[in-house]
């Protein structure tokens, strides 16, 4: 341990009300503890540079996941474990439920948090491909208020995010989709459990007479922050899934995706595995729809 | 910050401890209660030694603020069973040669108490994935995989008796 | 065979109930009252001189216990084999996280803090970091020629054999990376000093007697002061032979000078980035064999990257040129090796010690000779293993009765070889998910190499205490093996008494005799030999003494020796090494009994190469061995399979990332050991050839399994892709790099 615990400050007010009212007094000073699974890596390393902390684990007004004819909404303190086994999020949004599977460990999925995968920022968030095919919702909340906004315009940047001093996620929201999309996931990391990902792609589609009606494309790992595909999609689009249409959409995939070589890994592996993951769920795709 | 007061209870007793709110739940319970059963190995979350149940919930004590433990019900190897008294699941690690080393051993048993919980009788792919953040460098993880199947059997015969 | 009670049968892990409870006691479990923590600080830069220490501002530091290398009362190394290796830096480093000073605090979370606020201004001189680096003597490091250590090993007349016509030359080159220990507890140490009792060391550790040796020469105290104690211990392999004494001379550094126990325990980012790891190697084969497939010849090189200082290398580079040859018959064979200085964290002791990375050259090797002269694997390696009475590359003749082609062909058996390997080879061609199935034969020779038995001249105690309870005396230390639980079951047997009546002593040096280091697969073999002889003078003295005659129940037993410990004042029975007979050893010429024994096996892996992520996942495992008696078959179990996971991760998982002799990825999240969730089944199998000379027909076992998974796996993906691999760890970018070019996604990706 090569922090000294005594130099933090940890409060945790017992209501959603009192910890928005301090992070409105004093905006910028406070951050938000979840499940700990990164706040507390980095304080065991002695890296973690906020010194005043306040804990939002307790409140069970962001620990909820509701459930109507057309939405569901999950709150950003629920834990992947929590997330993976709701009847709701498994019958209609099994992406999401399969990449909160494959978050670190047992463990960690219990006390990981979808609003802390988020709030992190990394480019590598287990979460983010599957809320982007999914072109979800996410809550902001503050004293101020509450604002929605698109999943995709969240990320603005290398740990850069949209979400202003004194708020909060509140929660992400997934509208449902048609029960006869065809999804496709998955994730390559350095191992099959306790992994960060190389990288991670999640997708939803249509086809409509062979041709691509409806396409959405969310991938980790190959940028700095997690990517929506809008490029590939546009090619994609009203194509047939045919090998010309295939080899032209990795090609603007290669134009979107910008990977870096890390600890991890190399961004020409990244590159390749970036086209041939898109390959896989297109062949995949098309084969559902021959299928059908 | 200063140290502040906070209780727990911890295999089945309240305890009080005054430490600072960030104090490691894994310190607290080593330093502050002598409950040396629970291990380090990285600090990170990563190997899976510092595993206790949390409110019945399988938790990296090294990941865990006390603050966020206060009032919390913890169960540690400690109160999984006594040397005269073996749970089964202990009894099964020490039958099938889970355990060699044995620094892994208290954090792989409360995983595979909580996998037991939740599962009664795991499949094989259930049994990985309830482990999988438990690293063991001795096993394989062969033996392990052995005394958890051995324990979910003595544990259903042991329920219908 | 006779009937035995307790050898042979599972009984359980000595320690097993304190372990399964949580109660058994590992070096951070204790605390000594007045205790305080120390911590080391280390220099950033791979190689140059110390100019200056300041010491930063916000820290207390007039509350600081500071050890610098002016504190050592005695002499600045820690012993191994020579004395180049300092514990403290004094005034020039040659490796990144080189220990510097030392300080002590009793607030132990303090002390990263007063660590990281210590500066140190350096003048950087040229480095070296590879094999490569290092041999072309540009930048002398180490020595006049940056060479540790150099042997020549010959059999016949190799180049003779090479001018011979009509014969077929293959040639390759072949590596392995660093690899990390990862015992899941960090290394550590307590140590306690007063001018009466002098210095008392507690540590996780496998070598007692080597941190003795150390300490005694960093105190200068005499022998009687200076004790060293072993704990429970986490986990090993190799990695707390050597550093610990380290680690336990800084620690008695800190008590000496502040008067106050201190306890050392390095966190996973210290133990990562500063302790040893696995030899890098370079191994460059040239093989000559007949049109028909039997070898001729074999002219290998074979090279080690040993660090900045020679600790152990020379010992690890032997093990490794011996077993440079493999479990093959060879006319004529030249090994030349070379330990080689870089300016990186020395390398140190791991699981098979040189033989995982020259057998791993060999067996990738053999599969790529098989193929050139138009064999498949296990004709070609049928045709060439060793026999009774054939020789082995130093010349040792093999008296044991083995079957190595009976046991390949079990093997194979098991794992349902050819109908896989032509399943594969037909189903392969349309799938992107390439399946293949590889061999690896090979051999391990128990107990320390050459002469080195002799040398070590082990001492074995068995005493009875005054409850009539047995002890084994050694100072063979328990780290996750079954050490306590095979010599006592050794011990029961010999005296025909219950398991539970023996115990171990404390691995105490001022308790127990110097019964050698642990390690070298030597614990059962060779220490669990004297411990039988040891417990036959024991039983003997008993029954001369009138007390006991057989046959005779347990109780019996304890009770005549209660009396004769109440007549005679102490009852113990002590047994020292002797080598087997016709063992010859030429230290100058590499030739002759390099071991007493070997242990025999043949892996077969099976794999999946996912040209999509070009992932690799191992689908099943088979591990074949014959290791003479196997005296616990769980125990033995679990040290094959945990042998074959450590392989695994070896082979495909496990890479150390360096900048200049630093290691970069020194996090469990960042360096990758396999989980619950990556390994295949490994199922097990022995075949069981008594050996006359080790304890109840006992062999070493223990480092064995991990020589074979990685090539087999390598040649299983060879196999499966048609492609050569010759380095580990290999990992999906390394095939994404070689293969790409050659699937048909990216084919079409060319022409677009």
């Amino acid at each position: 341990m090569r922090s000294y615990p005594a130099d933090y400050e940890l409060i945790t007010p017992g209501n959603l009300d009192a910890v928005l009212r301090l992070l409105s007094d004093e905006p910028g000073r406070w951050t938000a503890i979840a499940g700990g699974t990164e706040i507390m890596v980095l304080f065991g390393a002695g890296k973690l540079s906020a010194r005043k902390l306040v804990s939002i684990s307790p409140l069970s007004e962001l620990r909820e996941i509701f459930e109507d004819e057309d939405w569901i909404s999950i709150g950003s303190g629920c834990s992947f474990t929590q997330i993976r086994r709701h009847a709701g999020v498994q019958r209609h949004f099994p992406l999401l439920a399969k990449c909160a599977s494959w978050t670190g460990s047992i463990a960690n999925q219990n006390r990981g948090t979808i609003g802390g995968n988020l709030a992190n920022a990394s480019p590598a968030a287990d979460s983010s491909p599957a809320l982007l095919a999914y072109a979800a919702e996410i809550e902001l909340i503050s004293a101020r208020g509450t604002r929605r906004i698109p999943y995709e315009q969240f990320h603005l940047g290398y740990k850069k995010i949209a979400l202003a001093a004194d708020e909060l996620i509140r929660a992400v929201y997934l509208r449902k989709c048609p029960a006869d999309s065809f999804c496709y996931a998955r994730k390559v990391g350095t191992r099959n459990a306790q992994a960060i990902s190389k990288i991670c792609v999640a997708a939803t589609g249509k086809l409509h007479q062979g041709r691509v009606e409806e396409i959405r494309i969310g991938m980790g790992s190959v940028a700095p922050a997690p990517l929506h595909l809008v490029g590939t999609e546009r090619v994609l689009l009203g194509a047939a899934l045919n090998d010309a249409t295939i080899a032209e959409a990795r090609k603007a995939l290669l134009s979107e995706v910008a990977p870096i070589d890390d600890i991890r890994s190399t961004a020409s592996y990244r590159k390749l595995i970036a086209g041939n993951l898109l390959e896989e769920l297109l062949r995949e795709f098309a084969a559902w729809g021959d299928r059908k | 910050m200063s140290a502040r007061r906070f209780s727990l209870c911890v295999n089945g007793v309240e305890r009080f401890v005054d430490v600072p709110p960030m104090a490691r739940l894994l310190d607290v319970l080593r330093h502050e209660l002598g409950l040396t059963g629970t291990k380090e190995g990285c600090g990170e979350g990563e190997c899976g030694s510092c595993s206790v149940l949390m409110n019945g919930e399988l938790v990296n004590s090294c990941l865990v603020p006390i603050a966020q433990a206060g009032g919390a019900s913890i169960l540690t190897i400690e109160g999984v069973g006594e040397q005269a008294r073996l749970h089964p699941v202990q009894k099964a690690f020490l039958e099938c040669g889970g355990a060699q080393c044995g620094i892994c051993t208290p954090g792989m048993i409360l995983a595979t108490v909580h996998l037991l919980g939740k599962h009664p009788r795991p499949t094989q792919e259930e049994i990985h994935e309830g482990l999988n953040g438990n690293l063991c460098r001795c096993t394989g993880y062969m033996r392990i995989f052995e005394a958890v199947e051995k324990a979910a059997c003595a544990m259903e015969s042991g329920a219908m008796e | 065979m006779q009937k035995e009670r307790i050898v042979g049968k599972p009984v359980f892990r000595k320690e097993g109930i304190a372990k399964v409870c949580g109660a058994a006691r590992y070096i951070d479990d204790f605390s000594l009252p007045g205790m305080i923590f120390g911590a080391t600080v280390r220099n950033a830069i791979p190689r140059g001189r110390v100019l200056n220490i300041e010491f930063g501002p916000g820290i207390p530091w007039d509350e600081f216990t500071v050890v610098t290398a002016k504190d050592i009362p005695g002499k600045n190394y820690i012993a191994l084999i020579n004395q180049d290796w300092p514990c403290l830096a004094d005034g020039f480093v040659n490796h990144p996280q080189e220990a510097i000073l030392l300080l002590a605090h009793p607030d132990r979370q303090l002390l990263p803090l007063a660590v990281a606020a210590v500066r140190i201004e350096y003048e950087e001189l040229p480095s070296v970091h590879s094999i490569e680096e290092s041999e072309l003597q540009q930048t002398i490091v180490w020595g006049d020629d940056n060479i540790i250590k150099s042997y020549v090993m010959e059999k016949g007349d190799v180049d003779a054999a090479f001018a011979l016509p009509e014969i077929v030359i293959v040639k390759g080159e072949y590596s392995t990376g660093a690899q990390e220990h990862l015992y899941i507890e960090n290394n550590g140490a307590i140590a306690a000093y007063s001018e009466r009792d002098g210095v008392t060391l507690w540590g996780s550790l496998q070598c007692p007697f080597y941190a003795h040796k150390s300490l005694l020469g960093v105190t200068g105290l005499p022998e009687d002061k200076v004790r060293v104690i072993q704990v429970e211990t986490g986990g090993a392999f190799g990695g707390k032979e050597d550093y610990p004494s380290m680690i336990a001379a800084h620690a008695v550094l800190l008590a000496m000078k502040s008067g106050h126990p201190v306890k050392i325990i390095y966190d996973r980012m210290e133990d990562m980035a500063a302790t040893t790891k696995r030899h890098p190697s370079r191994a460059r084969h040239r093989t000559a064999v007949t049109k028909d497939g039997k070898l001729l010849a074999a002219d290998i090189e074979f090279c080690l990257d040993g660090g900045a200082y020679s600790t152990l290398s020379s010992t690890v580079l032997s093990r490794g040129t011996i077993h440079s040859g493999g479990p093959y018959y060879w006319p004529n064979i030249r090994v030349r090796s070379k330990a080689f200085a870089t300016n990186t964290p020395p390398h140190g002791a791991f699981r098979g010690f040189g033989a995982p990375q020259s057998l791993f050259a060999t067996e990738r090797h053999m599969d790529r000779v098989a193929k050139a002269v138009g064999l498949t694997p296990e004709e070609f390696r049928r045709r060439n293993l060793l026999r009774t009475g054939e020789t082995t590359c130093t010349g040792q003749v093999i008296r044991q009765q083995i079957d190595l082609e009976g046991w390949m062909e079990s093997a194979l058996d098991h794992a349902g070889y050819y109908e896989k390997r032509a399943r594969f080879d037909r189903e392969n061609t349309d799938s992107l998910r390439k399946k293949g199935i590889g061999l690896a034969v090979f051999l391990h020779g128990a107990g320390f190499t050459g002469s080195g038995e002799r040398y070590l001249n082990s001492l074995v105690g068995v005493d009875a205490t005054a409850e009539g309870r047995v002890r084994v005396l050694v100072s063979s230390t328990e780290f996750g093996q079954g050490t306590n639980t095979i010599l006592c079951q050794v011990a029961a047997e010999t005296l025909g008494i219950d398991y539970e009546v023996v115990e171990m002593a404390p691995a105490d040096t001022s308790v127990v005799p110097n019964s050698g280091p642990t390690v070298a697969s030597r614990t059962t073999m060779v220490v669990g030999g004297l411990v039988h002889s040891a417990a036959l003078g024991l039983k003997q003295t008993l029954i001369a003494s009138g007390l006991l005659s057989e046959p005779y129940t347990s109780d019996a037993f304890q009770n005549a020796a209660k009396s004769y410990i109440a007549k005679h004042g102490a009852l113990c029975s002590m047994s020292r090494y002797q080598a087997p007979p016709n063992v010859y050893w030429d230290d100058q010429k590499y030739s002759g009994e390099a071991y007493a024994a070997y242990s025999w096996a043949a892996y077969v892996a099976e794999v999946t190469v996912d040209l999509t992520a070009y992932f690799v996942t191992v689908d099943d495992f088979v591990a074949l061995q014959e290791v003479g008696r196997v005296l616990n078959p769980v125990l033995a179990r679990g040290q094959i399979e945990g042998g074959v996971a450590q392989g695994i991760g070896y082979a495909l998982y496990e890479k150390v990332v360096w900048d200049r002799g630093l290691m970069m990825n020194n996090q469990m999240t960042n360096y990758i050991m396999p989980t619950s969730q990556d390994l295949p089944p490994i199922r097990v199998f022995f075949e069981e050839i008594p050996f006359e000379y080790g304890a109840y027909g006992a062999k070493g076992i223990g480092e064995l399994p991990m020589d074979g998974p990685a090539p087999a796996i390598l040649n299983a993906i060879a196999h499966a892709t048609g492609e050569d691999f010759n380095a580990i760890p290999l990992l999906p970018e390394d095939i994404a790099e070689r293969l790409a070019a050659r699937t048909s996604i990216a084919k079409e990706m060319a022409a677009v």
